[in-house]
């Protein structure tokens, strides 16, 4: 198993059986299965009775474009998650409700992923990253021009950011349900290092597929809906300055959301060798280790930096994902006006 | 993700006679996910219960007679998950035990061997179910277990097109290779992208085809199924077996 693989699927997060503990567990699969639902409706209502084709050859497409290699450096290969480009491609409803149809076969099928890790595993590489990238790419949509340029630009950006909050997202759960003695300062730090790198390169390919499909069916594009077809007649094919560009854009801001992070990176290591009056609650641990696990305090117990780098986490996350789902709500409504 | 010799769903049904393979599909999933969630909720140090689950497992593979290789092929496919979990021993916090020089984390170490056992047998056991069940089948069971018509649908649909997918892929990436385009660094990925963008635009516009040709042959939004056979009560007796045993392996522990 090379080097590169493992990356991929600790970024693919598709976690096995007994990765969190059972309240945690219980309760993304609650979430997922009321987003789900929600999308499910949302979906029959956007595509009416084509969802059933379309969703599931954008399923299938889904499941094929995660196993596309795309370079990365010096030969190695990584590949695509697809949360946001799906989100952005379809619509927030349906493209959740694909991903998420990826990622319950992936472990039902191909036991990639365990069954009873499907809840977290479904709002971590479906919900969040749909959602989150959804509200993301309209924000950046208003900062960049409303040309494909700026489609495309704000798609990377999205795109790129939405797997760090999915990093944040399992990190949160860590804290919540950690079944192993690892703070959540050493989680979260090694997650969003990792995942702000697997960001540049889903932003990179993100971008450069978005810009594929507007160059050819820029109508199939749901998050450029507003773009007049006359308007994207006139323009000329983007150059790829642009790209250079907007790679550029993406390294910064996920440089500086990680800057601000590093501190917090390096003392989970450090306190391996401390012993923090360690009295474990293994032995009745069926569901005694509720939503405060020690393990969670444990990773708390020193700094009131990680308890506000956590509550930031939630409330940013909450807040991305939140406004994702009211402005998809809001699109679901019947007006032709979708774009600010 | 999937490893490819592990894809193409036609090779993850074996085809048999066993009293597994005949097993109503609807009673093997719910089997499957009791079995699971009782495997997920053990504790980890009753490694017992642990034992009677595999002791199970190696049952039920043994009655449905499929190659060792096979199974344990498919079950590489957690094992990067796993080896992520071998780090926790070295960067857990707590009581420290001496193994081989190395100073490791005790309770790192038991969750590691959480992880694997529960990982392990929560993947064999959907292995097994799988390899012993025909996709249109699992299709129907999942139907017939109330799960929501249309998700099942898209399911059979995403099935019925990943193959051609990944074939399409394939060739253009052929045709790109044979063009001498072999990208190496990120920033050369453009081809390939662009290859992707089209096969999207290519699903999409197959897509709306197929609902086109649905919409002629009468498809009004639902799919109409084909067979009505439903689990008898020996079916469901039969497939509650792991899930019955490994509860029993829970209180048995729990017990003493």
């Amino acid at each position: 198993m090379c080097a590169q693989e493992v990356a991929s699927l600790i970024v693919g997060m598709h976690a096995p059986d007994g990765f969190l503990d059972p309240s945690v567990t219980a309760t993304m699969a609650i979430v997922a299965a009321v987003v789900l639902g929600k999308a499910l409706r949302a979906s029959e209502v956007e595509l009416g009775e084509r969802c059933v084709p379309l969703a599931g050859v954008c399923a299938a497409f889904v499941f094929a474009a995660q196993m596309v290699n795309f370079p990365v450096a010096s030969g190695t290969t990584g590949h695509l998650l697809g949360g946001a480009l799906a989100a952005i491609l379809l619509g927030p409803w349906v493209g959740s409700l694909v991903v998420a149809i990826v990622v319950v076969v992936q472990a039902l099928v191909f036991a990639d992923g365990g069954l009873t890790a499907l809840g977290y595993n479904t709002v971590n590489m479906a919900i969040v990253p749909a959602f989150a990238g959804w509200a993301l790419f309209r924000v950046f949509r208003r900062l960049f021009p409303c040309n494909t340029s700026g489609v495309v630009s704000a798609s990377a950006l999205a795109a790129g950011v939405s797997v760090v909050l999915s990093a944040m997202a399992f990190s949160l759960q860590w804290l919540f349900g950690a079944t192993a003695p690892v703070a959540f300062d050493t989680v979260f730090g090694a997650m969003v290092g990792v995942h702000m790198l697997i960001g540049v390169g889903e932003a990179v390919i993100t971008g450069l597929v978005v810009a594929a499909v507007m160059a050819s069916r820029p109508d199939l594009v749901i998050g450029a809906a507003d773009l007049s077809p006359i308007q994207l007649a006139e323009e000329p094919r983007i150059a790829n300055r642009t790209f250079a560009i907007g790679a550029v854009l993406v390294a910064l801001v996920l440089a500086m959301v990680v800057s601000q992070f590093a501190a917090s990176d390096p003392d989970g290591l450090e306190r391996i060798a401390e012993d923090t009056g360690f009295a474990t609650t293994a032995d009745n641990q069926l569901f005694a280790d509720g939503l405060f696990a020690d393990y969670a305090t444990r990773g708390l117990d020193n700094a009131g930096l990680s308890l506000a780098v956590a509550g930031s986490t939630g409330v940013l996350l909450t807040l991305t994902v939140g406004w994702g789902m009211a402005s998809a709500q809001r699109r679901l409504r019947p007006a032709p006006s979708i774009q600010p | 993700m999937t490893s490819p010799t592990a894809f193409g769903h036609q090779h993850l049904h074996v085809h048999g006679t066993s009293p597994i393979h005949r097993l109503a599909p609807e009673a093997k999933l719910l089997g499957l996910l009791g079995f699971v969630i009782t495997v997920a909720v053990t504790p980890r140090q009753w490694l017992i219960t642990f034992a009677i689950d595999a002791t199970v497992l190696l049952g039920v593979f043994v009655v449905a007679r499929l190659k060792a290789r096979l199974v344990l092929g498919r079950l590489a496919a957690i094992l990067p998950f796993v080896a992520f979990a071998f780090l926790f021993p070295f960067v857990g916090d707590g009581e420290t035990t001496s193994v081989l020089g190395f100073s490791l984390s005790t309770d790192g170490l038991w969750a590691s061997w959480n992880v694997l056992a529960k990982a392990t047998l929560g993947a064999a056991a959907s292995i097994l179910v799988t390899a012993t069940t025909p996709i249109p089948e699992l299709l129907a069971g999942l139907s017939r277990l109330r799960v929501p018509a249309a998700v099942v649908a898209i399911i059979g649909f995403m099935f019925r097109y990943l193959d051609l997918m990944v074939d399409e892929f394939g060739r253009m990436r052929r045709a790109m290779a044979a063009r001498a385009y072999n990208p190496r660094w990120l920033w050369q990925s453009r081809p390939v992208a662009s290859s992707a963008g089209a096969l999207f635009v290519r699903t999409y516009e197959r897509g709306e085809r197929v609902h086109d040709a649905m919409a002629a042959r009468g498809f009004a939004g639902a799919m109409p199924t084909l067979s009505e056979a439903s689990a008898t009560r020996s079916d469901w007796l039969l497939a509650a077996v792991p899930s019955l045993a490994a509860v029993a392996g829970l209180t048995i522990v729990g017990l003493t």
